[in-house]
């Protein structure tokens, strides 16, 4: 239920519900953006049952992928 | 970046499965909290990585699962009114009350619907003036914000022939229920994701400090979980009980201000009942008598009365992590997903739907 699926914000409308078009990959749906009222077009967000939930952030994601990578390189002690 | 693949790769799966087991020095048991999680975990057979020593326990978090059968029954009274259209995630149709489901009550001729969203049944509640339509509000802190910006867009626009029939419940409380049983047999928990992009972490810390134990909030994918488990087993290893992020990516400390708000105003924190578990103090919201005009039980003069669960279902002993679904005696003969005896069977993230649909059908230990 508590599924969140991430999309890439298109096109934002200005309206009370703050709705937007969002890119799933190729699927587009019309999502309310209310709840992250700093996110415009080109901004990652998750979106749970037609609401964008929060904005996802690259640097963070990146990190801790790269972080990772070295994990699997053994560039990494134990500590992971 | 997608978000999605990256955490899906093998390599990395494999590196912190190693880790773990680098890590482990005796036996642990760790609950992930979000049926979300149990989903994948199952599906990509993650609990099979993990050393030995490190043991899986499925929790509460499946709002569909915990949803108790006198409001399932309330939802089929109103469902069945002349002139309703009734409003619901698609999992919820098939859930039993005490005698049937909403695909029944819709088998007869009542207008039941499955919506992606509240705003979907707010739009049909638009398009059909004529009509009561009525939202099946469920869900944990997740699915608050969109319930709760539905209700009050209703009223912005002054839509009269819109309500919803409200079952949220909140995460803390369950877990404190769990913590807090001399049943207790969980060292560390994996917190739900989601539910803390909403509501973020400060609610955990007292958690963790008054039962000494790890609380690692972690997303979705393969490589989160596993890495979640990792930091969980080093907190245990290392004799700490701290509250940690996995999901920086998307959960912030203070969680999500407007959707907070937004929850504020329309709803207020009730007790509620949690199917197979029972009455928890504080652990859902209810409307706030400001948005009563939306109730749909006072609009339709239908209480939610005790109805009663079927008495060969122990998804109650499933949900606080007491029992593996293979380990109750009607899993996979008298309980399947087609003839369901409780929700955990039905939900796609009910841990006994995952153990069904994935074929784990042998009770390989004990949970």
């Amino acid at each position: 239920m508590c599924l969140g699926v991430p999309g890439q914000i298109l096109a934002v409308e200005a309206s009370p519900l703050r709705m937007g078009r969002v890119a799933f990959g190729a699927t587009v749906k019309e999502v309310s953006l209310a709840c992250v009222p700093e996110a415009g077009p080109g901004a990652w967000v998750v979106v749970h049952a037609g609401v964008a939930l929060e904005c996802l952030d690259e640097a963070e994601a990146r990190w801790m992928l790269e972080s990772l990578a070295h994990l699997a390189d053994g560039r990494v002690g134990e500590e992971g | 970046m997608k978000f999605v693949e990256e955490y899906r790769d093998g390599a990395a799966c494999r590196a912190l499965a190693a880790a773990i087991r680098r890590k482990v020095t005796r036996p642990w048991s760790l609950m992930e909290v979000c049926g979300g999680q149990t989903h994948a975990i199952v599906r990509f057979g993650l609990d099979e990585l993990l050393p030995r020593e490190v043991g899986l326990i499925h929790g509460p978090g499946c709002p569909v699962c915990v949803t108790p059968v006198a409001l399932i029954d309330q939802a089929l009274a109103i469902a069945a009114r002349p002139g309703v259209v009734f409003c619901s995630f698609g999992d919820m149709l098939r859930v039993p009350g005490s005698t049937e489901d909403l695909l029944s009550v819709k088998s007869r001729g009542a207008d039941v619907r499955a919506v992606y969203s509240p705003l979907d049944a707010l739009a049909l509640a638009r398009e059909l003036p004529g009509r009561e339509v009525v939202f099946f509000a469920v869900g944990f802190e997740t699915t608050a914000p969109a319930n709760a910006l539905a209700v009050a867009q209703a009223r912005r626009e002054g839509l009269r022939n819109f309500s919803v029939l409200v079952s949220q419940v909140r995460v803390p409380p369950a877990l404190e229920a769990i913590l807090a049983s001399p049943r207790r047999r969980v060292d560390a928990l994996l917190a739900a994701g989601h539910v803390c992009s909403v509501m973020g972490t400060a609610e955990y810390l007292p958690l963790a400090a008054r039962h000494r134990i790890p609380i690692v909030v972690t997303a979705f994918e393969p490589v989160d979980l596993l890495q979640g488990i990792l930091l969980a087993v080093s907190q245990l290893e290392e004799g700490r009980a701290e509250v940690e992020n996995q999901y920086a990516r998307l959960v912030k400390a203070e969680g999500n201000r407007p959707a907070q708000r937004l929850m504020a105003e329309v709803f207020e924190v009730v007790d509620r009942t949690w199917r197979g578990i029972g009455s928890i103090p504080a652990s859902g919201f209810g409307l706030r008598e400001a948005y009563a005009d939306f109730d749909a039980g006072r609009r339709f003069g239908v209480a939610a009365l005790g109805g009663a669960e079927s008495p060969d279902c122990q998804s109650g002993l499933v949900l606080q992590g007491l029992l593996k679904p293979m380990q109750c005696p009607a899993f996979g003969g008298a309980c399947t997903p087609d003839h369901p005896l409780g929700a955990t069977m039905v939900s796609g993230e009910g841990a006994c739907a995952a153990y069904y649909r994935y074929r784990r059908f042998e009770p390989a230990e004990t949970p």
